[in-house]
Parts: C-alpha cells; structure tokens; sequence
C-alpha cells in the first residue's frame, strides 16, 4: 500500500505519494512554481534554484524540484523575498553569457526569457561579462551556442536518460562550466550522437538550436520531448 | 587662425560634428565634417552563424533596419547560392518600398521641413517638428499619416514595424495575407494625394532658396546608384551605375563586383570611412549616392507619375542635377515612385504566392548583397567558413559613400554663409542643413548609436574656442 504524505502548500492540505517532491505537491496543489532546469520525465538536478520555496521549521530556502515531500512540511511557493531572489538569479544567468534577446534565434521562444518577463526582470543590476564563447557550428543539422547555455543540463539529461547515448556533459568547474560533448569534441565528431535533435527541442534557451533558423524562428517542441520521457515512466 | 565646432549637429540620424577654420580676417578656409562614434559590427560578428546577420545587422539602425535586413538576406542568399522564389524578391521590393515611404517621409516632414517651411533664420527653439506642426497643421499631419502607411507596409508584410523578423535568408518568412493586400491598396490612394500635395507644395517654395541651390554642395562629381537592365532606378536589385559629372556613363559593374569600382580610404579625425571610385583614385572619385544621384543615373523611373516628376524636374534644372538642395526635391519624387512601385508588385500575380522561400546551407564561401537604402547604396560583403560561421564582414554604408561630397559640401555652405569671429544661428543652421539634405544616417555609417546632435565651435588660430552653439 502506498504511503501518502500530507503538506501543506501555501496553507492548503495536499497529499503526496512517497518519493514526490515540493513540486510535484505543488502542482497538484494547482500552485505554478517557477522552474528552468526541471524537464518532465527526466531526473531533477536542481541546478537552476529558481523553483525555491520557504519550508517551515528550514532557515535555508529549499529547491521544490528535489526536496521529497514529507508528512507535516508547511511551504510557500510564493512571497516578496522568494519573488527577489529568483529575481536576482535570472538577473545572474543573464549577465553571465550573452542573452541578447532580439538577435537570438529564440528570441519570443525561450523559457528564459519568458521567465524574466513573468518574475518581472525589467534590467539587470549587474554588470553584464560578455564572455566570447565559442559557437559549435561542425554538426549539419544543429549547433551550439555556449553563449546562450545557462548550464541547465537538460541537454545532458535528455541524452544521457531517454536517448540512451549520454554525448553531453559538463566540462571544468565554477565560471568555467561549460557542456561538451563526447570528452570536449567538435559535435560533428561526437561518435555516440544518434543525431536525434532531443537535446535541441529540451534546451530552454538558444543555446541548442537548429541549423539555419533565422532569428526568431526557432521554436521548440519541449513539450513533445517530455510526453515520451513521461511515457517512460518515472525516472529513478 | 579661428575654429568654430558645430557639435552636435542636429536632426539628423546619429552624431557628428563639424570644424570650420576661419584666417584671421575671418574668412572660412577649411572645415571638417567628423562622425564622431564607432560601433564594431563588423568585428563582433565574427564567429556568428551567417544566417544570423540580417537580424543582428538591422540592429545597426533604427531608421532603415530594411536596407540592412535586404543587403544582408541577399548576401546570405549568395552564400547559399540561391535563387529566392519570385514571390519573395516581390514581397522583399514590397517591404523595401514600405521602407522609402517611411524614410523619406521622415527626412523630409520630420528633419527638413522645419528648415524648409519655416526657414533658415527662424526661432531654433521653434524650428523642429512641433514648430511646423504649430504653423502647418495639416503638412504634419500628411508627413505622420505618410510615415505611418511605410511602417504599416513593413509591420503587415514582414512581422513588425522596426527590426521586423519576416526577412530571412533565402526569401520571406512567411507569404503575403490576401487581406493585408487589399489593406494595403486601401491606403495607397490618400498617400498619394499626400506626396502629390506635397511635392507642388515644395516646388512652390524652391524660388524663396535660390540662394541655397547655389551654394549647397552644388558642384561637380560622379554619381552612383542601382539600376535595372533598362536603365531604370531599381531600388531593391540592379548593377551599379557610376556617372560622371557631365551624364555619361563611365562604368557599371555588377553589385558583386563593387571592389572594383569602389575603394575606401580611412580619414583622421573621423570614425566614418571615405570612399571613393577606384580609376579615378583618391579623392578625385568624389561621388554622390542617394535620391539626387540615383535620379541622376538613372535613364528613368519606370513608372508613370514619377517619370513626368522627373521630365519636370530634369526640364527645371538639367538632365544631371548638381546641387544637393534638391536631395528634398529627388527625395519627394522617389516617394510617388515607391507608391506606385507598391501598386505595381500588389498587381503582381503571384505576389500571393505561397511558395517564399528558398532553404540551403553553405555552398559558397563568399556572398555580397546590395540594396538602395533611401540614403544611397548599401554593400554587404560576407566571407563564412566551411560550416557557415562568420569569417569577415565589410558593410559599405550608404551614408560613407556621400562622406566627400557632404565633407566639400559643407566647406561650400560654409565660405557663403560663415564669416568673422561671432556666430549668428541661422548661418550655422544653414551648415546643418546642407548635411540634412543628404539625410545622413551615422549611426549606420559607422555601424553607432545614441542621440542624434550636431554642436559646432568657433576656435581661432591658436585654438582657442572663441563661440560655440549646439543646433
């Protein structure tokens, strides 16, 4: 028989099979947390700390993605000092590359900039670093623009859990972090990718997109990518 | 020795100013037109993906987003060697044509007619577009309602107003409503009688100016611009035509062969470069470009009302037109020419085609595109690595182009108008003016941004800054 948990959700009672997260009872809650790096179906990784919540009895603010829920838990997804720190996370993955909306292929499709707009991220109080990133142009049919990576690893997860062939990961540490694929080679050299464009359609940003696509055109099915994940069955 | 600067000069597209040296008797004895930003487009987009540069290169302007969006669609085009669908190059010229109503409309009602309609000496603090607003209400009213119709052309065809994503590489983004069509083909009637109306306005003013004719930029060069297979002003596609003072042709070379007729030489004291036409060396290959020299080059407009403007117009003042006073005057002309280009493509069957796109990737390394924008012939020259990444970029502007000719042109204006050791506003404001006509875009020219003021400064012969005034 399976156990149930019972947590409250902005005050409200809801109860949660063992193993769910913050999240999942948030969103049977009817409750929008704010996520980025979460993709339905795959692994949490909790990278991008957007999706915090205040947790009673917790002086830390707690990621809903992979924090379980548990009996007796009181949380609130939403109050001025959550709304300022994702605040000032998106503020920080946007100075750290180059998200220059209007001339990025993503522009108008990117959950990004999507997210920015819905916290109400009006400009960025932090000086912008404007690395010059490489572009990976070797494969045909995609690329790879690092300047527009806010290091989620939905790409990585994507390949690694539902195509089964694990081409991307990360390189290096801190500032530094980057995605590379198959142990940092040109993608076109990538010998495990099956070319199956899963990471392109996972990939929040215009960091993975497909070759050719003028600015603003690029859209991405995300949606599609995550039924099969969810077809899958629950990620362990 | 005596400076004045002009800085910044005003009602204009981007920043600049200007010297005027001035011998102790206080007579001019050179100037110096200085376009005082630099932007770098041509470096940072190294490295980007090639189908990456109309978007981004539109962002060079404000103004004319379009010319650059079309020079560099048909550069990207060339790198992936491809013939655009006919419905395309259509609903391209559609959107280009959009743009001269808009553009001109802008220099004209909105910088120039204040100098033009309310004068030379009147009230600076008056002389702008609420003055004339103020004193015509309805001109301003047309120059709005003009400007409005060009922008609602691009917004309808090519997805926005300003920076539109509808023009990509290999054709258009998405083919022509058959309802936008019969919106557009509703307004053309009143922008008609708008550009008509104003025309005769504008010829009726030209006796009070024959001082200005005189002596704004009238001299002699070469001039360049697009023109068809028939000799025709062609302002989306075409060889460029260079023709001499006199009206012959000396030479025209196709768009892609531009580097050899055209040089650039780099100047001190400015960031906008000076080119100039090759055989004929530096600087002796003054050339004008723009609405007076593409009506100059041409052999005719194609189109019926504007090609009796032009009998009119070349009747009044010659078959080659000198003097860039009447940039307005050809500027006005080429506005009931887009018009009635606009009607012509709308008549077009198959502009509803839903065939608008050519798709390829990288098959040449090299591409060059050229378009007319409303301030003269723009290049874009793209070299790509094998897997399509920006190597190299040259962007020869419009704006560049005039450098010489606005340079000698405001040396001109300014011995007839600048005289002694005070400056009155209405001579300085003649200085600004003669650089309006050529509406110059320096924001593009040097691929720079911000506000757009003009300051000039008077400085005597040790170099001390005896007047200055901010126009």
């Amino acid at each position: 028989m399976p156990q149930k948990r019972s947590i409250r959700i902005d005050g409200e009672l809801v109860q949660v099979a063992r193993g769910e997260t913050i999240l999942d009872a948030a969103r049977a809650a009817g409750r929008t947390i704010p996520t980025l790096c979460h993709f339905d179906g795959l692994r949490n990784s909790g990278a991008c700390r957007l999706c915090i919540v205040e947790v009673s009895g917790s002086n830390r603010l707690l990621p809903a993605c992979t924090t379980p829920a548990e009996d007796g838990m009181a949380v609130t997804t939403s109050s001025p000092k959550l709304t300022a720190y994702r605040r000032m996370t998106i503020e920080l993955l946007l100075a750290e590359r180059n998200h220059l909306c209007s001339v990025c292929v993503s522009n108008g499709h990117c959950e990004l900039q999507a997210l920015a707009t819905s916290i109400g991220v009006t400009s960025v109080r932090f000086r912008y670093r404007y690395p010059a990133l490489p572009v990976d142009q070797s494969h045909e049919r995609y690329v790879l623009d690092h300047n527009r990576c806010v290091l989620c690893s939905r790409c990585v997860r994507v390949c690694a859990e539902l195509e089964g062939a694990h081409v991307w990961d990360f390189m290096s540490r801190g500032i530094q972090l980057r995605v590379v694929s198959d142990l940092d080679q040109p993608w076109a050299e990538a010998l495990a990718c099956t070319n199956c464009g899963k990471c392109v359609q996972a990939c929040p940003t215009g960091a993975l997109v497909e070759k050719g696509r003028a600015v603003e055109e690029m859209a991405k099915r995300c949606s599609q990518v995550a039924q099969v994940a969810m077809k899958r069955g629950a990620p362990r | 020795m005596k400076r004045i600067v002009i800085d910044p000069v005003t009602r204009i597209e981007g920043h600049a100013k200007i010297t005027i040296h001035l011998d102790d008797a206080g007579q001019v004895t050179s100037t110096q037109f200085h376009v005082t930003q630099v932007r770098g487009f041509e470096k940072f987009v190294e490295g980007r993906p090639f189908y990456e540069m109309p978007g981004i290169t539109a962002r060079i302007c404000g103004i004319c987003p379009i010319s650059h969006l079309m020079a560099s669609a048909k550069a990207c085009d060339a790198i992936m060697a491809v013939r655009i669908p006919p419905a395309a190059a259509w609903l391209r010229e559609l959107i280009h044509c959009g743009q001269f109503v808009q553009s001109h409309a802008l220099s004209f009602f909105h910088l120039s007619a204040p100098d033009l309609l309310l004068g030379m000496d009147s009230d600076p603090a008056r002389r702008n577009v609420l003055g004339l607003a103020a004193k015509h209400p309805e001109l301003a009213q047309d120059g709005i309602a003009l400007r409005k119709f060009g922008q609602r052309i691009i917004e309808a065809v090519a997805g926005e107003r300003v920076h539109p994503s509808g023009i990509v590489p290999g054709g258009i983004g998405q083919p022509l409503d058959p309802e936008i069509r019969e919106e557009i083909l509703m307004g053309l009637a009143p922008a008609r009688d708008i550009a008509r109306k104003t025309l005769q306005l504008f010829k009726g003013t030209l006796d009070q100016f024959a001082d200005e004719v005189a002596h704004f930029g009238a001299m002699e060069t070469m001039y360049a611009g697009l023109v068809d297979a028939a000799g025709a002003l062609h302002l989306y596609d075409g060889a460029i035509r260079f023709q001499d003072a006199g009206g012959a042709v000396v030479q025209t070379v196709a768009a892609e062969r531009y580097a050899d007729a055209i040089g650039e030489a780099a100047l001190r004291d400015t960031y906008l470069k000076a080119p100039y036409f090759k055989p004929r060396g530096y600087p002796g290959g003054i050339y004008r470009v723009g609405p007076l020299a593409r009506l100059n080059v041409a052999d005719h407009l194609g189109t019926p009302a504007a090609d009796a403007e032009l009998a009119e117009y070349r009747q009044r003042f010659g078959r080659v037109v000198a003097s860039s006073f009447h940039y307005h005057y050809a500027r006005l002309i080429e506005i009931v020419y887009a018009l009635e280009r606009i009607r012509i493509l709308l008549d077009t069957p198959g502009i509803l085609d839903t065939h608008v796109r050519a798709r390829a990737s990288v098959n040449a390394l090299e591409g060059i595109g050229v378009a007319e924008a409303p301030r003269g012939i723009l290049i874009h020259h793209y070299k790509v690595d094998e897997q399509g990444a920006m190597k190299w970029a040259n962007l020869v502007i419009a704006t560049g182009h005039n450098n010489l000719a606005i340079n000698r042109s405001v040396e001109q204006v300014s011995k007839r108008y600048v005289h002694g050791d005070k400056l009155e506003e209405g001579m300085l404001n003649r200085v600004s003016a003669v650089v309006r006509a050529y509406d110059p875009c320096l924001s593009c020219s040097t691929h720079a941004s911000g506000l757009t003021p003009l300051r000039i400064e008077l400085l005597d012969a040790g170099g001390r800054l005896l007047d200055e005034i901010a126009t």
